[in-house]
């Protein structure tokens, strides 16, 4: 299974993320806010994620971290 | 099995970089690619004037910050005190590279200087406000060019890969993006490339990185990633322009 780590404090809420992800589980989160003031990117369906790391790899500020 | 994390050439440091510009990706590809090749620790990097003015910030490599333009100079005296050692880029805008540092970037080139550039073509001057720059393209609004440039008042867009390439110095010229996920791993491959051929000896070369500025484009970050496609590439068009050792040359 695969797990993801977000450093939720670092996320500029760009959504960069969330367009590369195939299986559509990411979203900007609609009620949180992080330090820098923008809404972080967050996983809706854990046991759906394949570990692609497309997320990741589409992130400019490596927030991501896959583990599978 | 850790699949994907920040690499180790990269700190800790959260970038200053606008939300969705790919000069993150651009840095983070750099930084790999050190971590890969095992070279962090004898890699002394040139930053620009440009929004990337404070990559030496990012990276924990040894890091210089040069004049306006004035990276590939730099670079070159870096890399000429100690050849055998020391492993050399410049990261540098195209208002950097092509505006006021062309001359710099065009002697560096025609001396086939054993250094690694890497060079981010966003079509803008990023960091002053969105003024054109020699790579705007024909039409493209900016704030100095509120109608669109005019190529007949303000010239042609310089093809910074094309132009080079017509040198017999430099060794390794292409142009990637970065605005999908095969887009970056492509990317990456090139600049690894050209982090390569400095260790092998082979000389000058560039990987020109057709890169966003969501902020001055006026689009979001993901408007500006197919804008690239739709606009940048046509007129940009990537690929190998020359691979000397590899006996290409388009
Ligand atoms: C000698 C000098 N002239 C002009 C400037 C103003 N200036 C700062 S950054 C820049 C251009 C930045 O554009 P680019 O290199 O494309 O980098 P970007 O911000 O787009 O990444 C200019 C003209 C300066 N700092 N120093
Ligand atoms: S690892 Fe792949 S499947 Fe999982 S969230 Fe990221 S892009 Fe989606
Ligand atoms: S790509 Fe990175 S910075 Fe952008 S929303 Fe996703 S996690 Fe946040
Ligand atoms: S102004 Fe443009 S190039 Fe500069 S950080 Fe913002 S989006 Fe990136
Ligand atoms: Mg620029």
């Amino acid at each position: 299974m695969a797990k993801l780590t977000f450093k939720t404090d670092n996320c500029k809420g760009c959504g960069l993320c969330v367009d590369a992800c195939p299986k559509n589980i990411l979203q900007l989160s609609p009620d949180k806010i992080n330090k820098k003031g923008h809404h972080p990117a967050e996983l809706t369906d854990e046991a759906a994620c394949i570990g692609c790391a497309s997320c990741a790899i589409m992130c400019p500020d490596c927030v991501i971290k896959v583990e599978r | 099995m850790v699949v994907f994390d920040k690499p180790h050439s990269l700190n800790e440091m959260s970038m200053h970089y606008c939300p969705g510009c790919t000069h993150g990706i651009i840095h983070r590809l750099v930084a790999e690619v050190m971590d890969e090749l095992g070279i962090e620790g004898r890699t002394i990097g040139v930053a620009p004037v440009g929004c990337s003015v404070m990559a030496y910030n990012y990276f924990n490599c040894d890091m210089i910050e040069a004049a306006h333009g004035r990276a590939p100079a730099v670079a070159t005296g870096v890399k000429r005190a100690d050849p055998e050692n020391h492993v050399v880029f410049t990261y540098q805008g195209d208002g950097d590279l092509a505006s006021i540092g062309m001359a710099e970037t065009v002697h560096a080139a025609a001396r086939n200087e054993n250094i690694t550039v890497i060079f981010v073509n966003n079509a803008i001057y990023g960091m002053t406000g969105g003024q054109m720059a020699p790579t705007s393209l024909p039409g493209q609004v900016t704030q100095t060019s509120p109608y669109g440039r005019d190529v007949n008042h303000c010239g042609y867009p310089i093809k910074v890969c094309e132009m080079l390439s017509q040198l017999d110095g430099p060794e390794y010229l292409e142009r990637v993006t970065v605005n999908s996920v095969k887009a970056v791993r492509n990317a990456k491959k090139a600049i690894k490339k050209a982090f390569q051929n400095q260790l092998d000896g082979k000389g000058f070369s560039l990987v020109e990185v057709v890169s966003s500025c969501p902020t001055n484009w006026g689009l979001t970050p993901q408007q500006a990633l197919k804008w690239i496609d739709e606009k940048m590439i046509p007129y940009y068009p990537l690929g190998v322009y020359k691979d000397r050792s590899a006996g290409e040359d388009k």
